[in-house]
């Protein structure tokens, strides 16, 4: 290996190189541009047997191109693969997986309908008659190794998100694969599924397989991680590896990350120190009054499938005022944000807007008493695609002054002039406010997002996961804008966050969410990030 | 509708929308290809109809001269094409709601009938009783409420517990259509006839005539509402909020539209016409429905709808060729010995061709759901009108 291998920098990576032999995959000089953007610039990255590889970057940092290359669904302009140390080429998915990749996507691609064993058998073999015994056969086969119990018979729409996930893991390995790629498994599922799927993700791990953890969590990555590699803007920033990882502790290995995600560029060395005071609280502090704005009082949402309701809330906002909601993603932020808009049934408690009980009121009566929304769900629910810019700007407007007239006709004058107004000043990149809104990309989705709910005099707006998936640029600039109206213009804010750094930096005060209940709430101030974090998870005050 | 206007489906990234540039040559290819999209088909489906007129022996050449010159070219045909595009043009405007709001209103027959049946049962007596344009009115009225309310079980149904208004509401048609002939074999029955039908509201009672001509006063109040129903769709705060509760239901709960009662008013509404057409085919035409009578125009009109794109003024001459045909289609069979089969042969290949047509020149059709349809088309229009 030696021999045949550059120069190396250091006698720690000499001894990692030696301990891992020959990497299972490695990607060498990886470059894939779409037009305008470079998604994947001169990558090279090693992964090796028996490891876990988190590829930790923020959405559109790249990691979902690599990933795509590896499993054979896009080419790369430039650079080579090679599997277990012979140069190949993976065209298509199912020459990744006839080397041995295998990928668990983060979008479900089973049927619903279908029990397991269905999904299972499906595309496998081409004789007539469908081979239960056989697919029986592997399916236990799997099942031992990994450690899971699967019910063959059941019908998988019916299984837990974390259940079916495994299935999916289990197709990935069928054929063998002692590679497997994880896009965001985590996503979409409940702590107590995500803590199933690391045990998984361990036994997979002493099997010896390679696995790259593809996430834009950095706690994930600490989480799981044996060795992380930071991607920013198409390139590779940085590689933790596995003896940095495991002889270092949490807070060190998240400062090293959070250093080379920040520090990477020379022109942004000069915000680092101003990021930092920022992490450590450094906002000035406000006189809020004592008046609440908005009180939720002992609210309680049943939970749906897959998610934990919320149990008994109980939070002000003050006029002015930032309220973080931190928490792990998957903890009641989306229950607790909808039940304040109005768009999903409440079973128990109060909440009130200046004194006066909003609870019963409908979505649009509650628009009209000042607050607003901003969903997470950018594309789900935020915007109509098919209709344009300057529509989608006003859809939570429609019948009202002056966009429409009395009899419902439809000022299209009044609608373009502002919705050009606002593109205007929200920074909206789009040819005309007539474009179609599914054609923008995310950052511009959620200004349009930002500037239907800001625009119009606010009095409390509700921000679920702001900047989540945005460019550093535009995260800042949605973070100061939240701060400036907050300060200049009194506008309170929900701020609900998984981004802990995000609260630290604007928030007055951050309240805790765990399991669908308020763990604590702090005051933002220099060293309160500790307490933040015995909260998150799950320890009471 | 030219493709690189429909907004692009979820692609790598960096992808750039299209640029506004050549707007106007656009739009005059966009009109280009509108026309040879209408006519294409109908020619690719004469040739297609007269290769089987060929086999069976009969002269098409023939065939197409007496369609045409008995449906549009002459008088009294072309005034029998206009009678028929009163009931279609009020049904084509009741789909056109519901496919809007993304209701998928498959019941239309049953919605149809039902209207009939009220109106040819209750007519002549009301006829009697009441003064003429009070009973007319009145009557219109009955069918538009027994139309709507006809819908109000599968609207609840979707609109409460998300159950698939194609199911119920195809359920509720198959209701309609036969407690519509139970009523005419039953408490409507004319006893001074041998074959079951309805009493006959006298000929001088019916829709009177615009002066000068056969053709009854339905066909203007079909031709306003078609004028209404589109001004409502691209030009209301009531259209808006359908056609967003159509193309994307989760931003209609979460901009605060009432998605529950625009389901149930959009429905309501798409029975409620449907079922008015019924009213002035029967008030124009017929004054009375014999039992088992059922035109069958709810499907044929699904299609015909689809292929105006949801624009109620496009439905315009689409519902007057498809007229011409089965009234001119309808005498040409008879000349040569055909029975009316051959007429659905005959539209169903037009329809064939259209689709194919569709299918070629912008590479998507029925792929998208109704609601995106009419989005598109409305934001399309927003942005040809500002040029």
């Amino acid at each position: 290996m030696t021999q045949t291998s550059a120069p190396v920098e250091s006698a720690t990576e000499r001894a990692a190189e030696h301990a891992a032999g020959t990497p299972a995959v490695e990607v060498i000089g990886i470059t894939k541009v779409f037009p305008g953007v470079v998604a994947n610039d001169d990558v090279s990255v090693a992964f090796h047997a028996g490891e876990v590889h988190c590829l930790l970057g923020e959405n559109g940092a790249g990691k979902s191109t690599l990933m795509n290359i590896l499993s054979g669904m896009q080419q790369p302009d430039a650079g080579t693969i090679k599997v277990a140390g012979d140069e190949v080429e993976i065209d298509t998915p199912k020459s990744a997986l006839d080397l041995g990749i295998g990928t668990v996507y983060q979008h479900p691609t089973l049927i619903p309908t279908f029990s397991v064993l269905e999904n299972l058998m499906m595309g496998m073999g081409s004789g007539v008659r469908l081979p239960r015994k056989k697919t029986l056969d592997r399916l236990q086969e799997i099942c031992k190794t990994l450690g899971i119990e699967v019910d063959p018979s059941a019908i998988t729409g019916r299984l837990s998100l974390g259940q079916q996930q495994q299935i999916e893991i289990i197709k990935a390995l069928w054929e063998g694969s002692r590679v497997l790629i994880l896009d965001e498994p985590t996503s979409m599922l409940t702590p107590q599924g995500i803590a199933e799927l690391v045990k998984l993700i361990g036994q997979l791990r002493k099997e010896g397989l390679a696995i790259i953890f593809i996430t834009h969590k950095l706690r994930e990555a600490l989480d799981v991680g044996d060795r992380v590699s930071i991607l920013r803007r198409g390139r590779l920033v940085g590689e933790l590896d596995p003896e940095f990882v495991h002889s270092h502790d949490r807070d060190e290995v998240q400062n090293r990350i959070v250093s080379l995600m920040f520090g990477a560029e020379a022109s942004d060395l000069a915000n680092v120190a101003e990021i930092r005071d920022k992490i450590q609280g450094r906002r000035e502090k406000r006189d809020l009054g004592s008046k609440p704005l908005l009180e939720v009082d002992g609210l309680t949402v049943q939970p749906k499938r897959g998610e934990v309701g919320i149990h008994e809330v109980t939070l002000t906002v003050r006029p002015g005022e930032i309220m973080g909601v931190a928490g792990v993603d998957g903890n009641g932020q989306r229950e607790l944000a909808e039940a304040i808009a109005g768009q999903r049934r409440v079973s128990d408690g109060d909440i009130r807007l200046e004194g006066t009980s909003i609870v019963k009121m409908s979505v649009g009566k509650r628009q009209s008493f000042g607050l607003r929304y901003v969903t997470d769900d950018r594309k789900g629910e935020g915007i109509v695609a098919q209709i344009d810019v300057a529509s989608n700007l006003v859809l939570k407007k429609i019948g009202q002054h002056p966009f429409w007239k009395r009899g419902g006709r439809t000022c299209n004058e009044t609608i373009d002039s502002t919705a050009e107004e606002l593109v205007e000043e929200f920074d909206i990149r789009c040819p005309s406010v007539k474009t179609a809104c599914g054609t923008l990309s995310g950052g511009n989705l959620q200004k349009v997002l930002l500037a239907r709910e800001l625009a119009f005099d606010p009095k409390l707006v509700v921000y679920n996961k702001p900047t989540y998936g945005l460019d550093v640029k535009t995260t800042r600039a949605v973070r100061e804008r939240i701060r400036t109206l907050a300060e200049e213009e009194n506008v309170a804010a929900l701020l609900i966050s998984t981004d802990l750094e995000e609260l630290l930096d604007i928030a007055d005060r951050i309240a805790v969410l765990y399991r669908g209940e308020i763990t604590g709430i702090v005051e933002n101030e220099v060293g309160c990030e500790e307490r933040v974090g015995r909260l998150m998870i799950g320890a009471h005050e | 509708m030219t493709p690189e206007l429909l907004p692009a489906t979820e692609g790598g990234p960096g992808e750039a929308p299209a640029d506004d540039n050549g707007a106007l040559g656009r739009r005059m290819a966009g009109w280009g290809v509108s026309l040879f999209q209408a006519l294409l088909p109908i020619i690719l489906g004469m040739i297609a109809a007269a290769i089987v007129l060929l086999i069976l022996g009969k002269n098409p050449i023939a065939f197409y001269a007496d369609m045409f010159g008995r449906g549009l070219f002459n008088w009294e045909g072309l005034q029998d094409s206009i009678i028929r595009m009163s009931p279609l043009l009020l049904m084509a405007a009741g789909l056109i709601i519901a496919f809007t709001a993304n209701i998928w209103n498959i019941g239309g027959d049953g919605q149809f009938l039902m209207g009939a049946a009220m109106v040819a049962g209750l007519g002549p007596a009301l006829m009697e009783s009441t003064p003429q344009w009070v009973a007319i009115i009145l009557l219109i009225i009955v069918a538009f409420l027994v139309g709507g309310v006809w819908t109000i079980v599968p609207a609840y149904l979707k609109a409460k517990y998300t159950i698939n208004e194609i199911i119920t509401s195809l359920m509720m048609s198959f209701v309609g259509i036969n407690l519509a002939n139970l009523l005419i074999k039953g408490p409507f029955r004319s006893d001074e006839t041998t074959v079951p039908q309805t009493f006959v509201i006298p000929y001088e009672k019916l829709l009177p005539d615009i002066p000068g001509t056969r053709i009854h006063v339905g066909v203007i109040l079909a031709f306003v509402v078609v004028l209404i129903v589109h001004y409502a769709m691209t030009r209301t705060s009531f259209g808006m909020r359908l056609r967003v509760m159509g193309a994307n239901p989760k931003a209609a709960v979460h901009s605060g539209i009432s998605v529950f009662w625009f389901t149930i008013i959009g429905f309501f509404l798409s029975g409620a016409l449907i079922a008015t057409g019924a009213a002035t085919e029967i008030l124009g035409v017929w004054g009375y429905v014999r039992a088992d009578w059922n035109p069958n125009w709810g499907l044929t009109l699904f299609a015909l709808v689809f292929l105006a794109r949801l624009n109620a003024l496009a439905t315009i001459p689409i519902v007057f060729f498809f007229a011409i045909i089965t009234i001119g289609g309808h005498f040409a069979c008879r000349e040569v010995d055909l029975p009316d089969d051959f007429i659905l042969v005959f539209v169903g290949f037009i329809l064939l061709f259209m689709a194919l047509t569709e299918y070629l020149t912008t590479g998507r059709i029925f792929r998208r759901m109704p609601g995106d349809l009419i989005a598109i088309r409305a934001s399309q229009r927003r942005g040809a009108g500002d040029e």
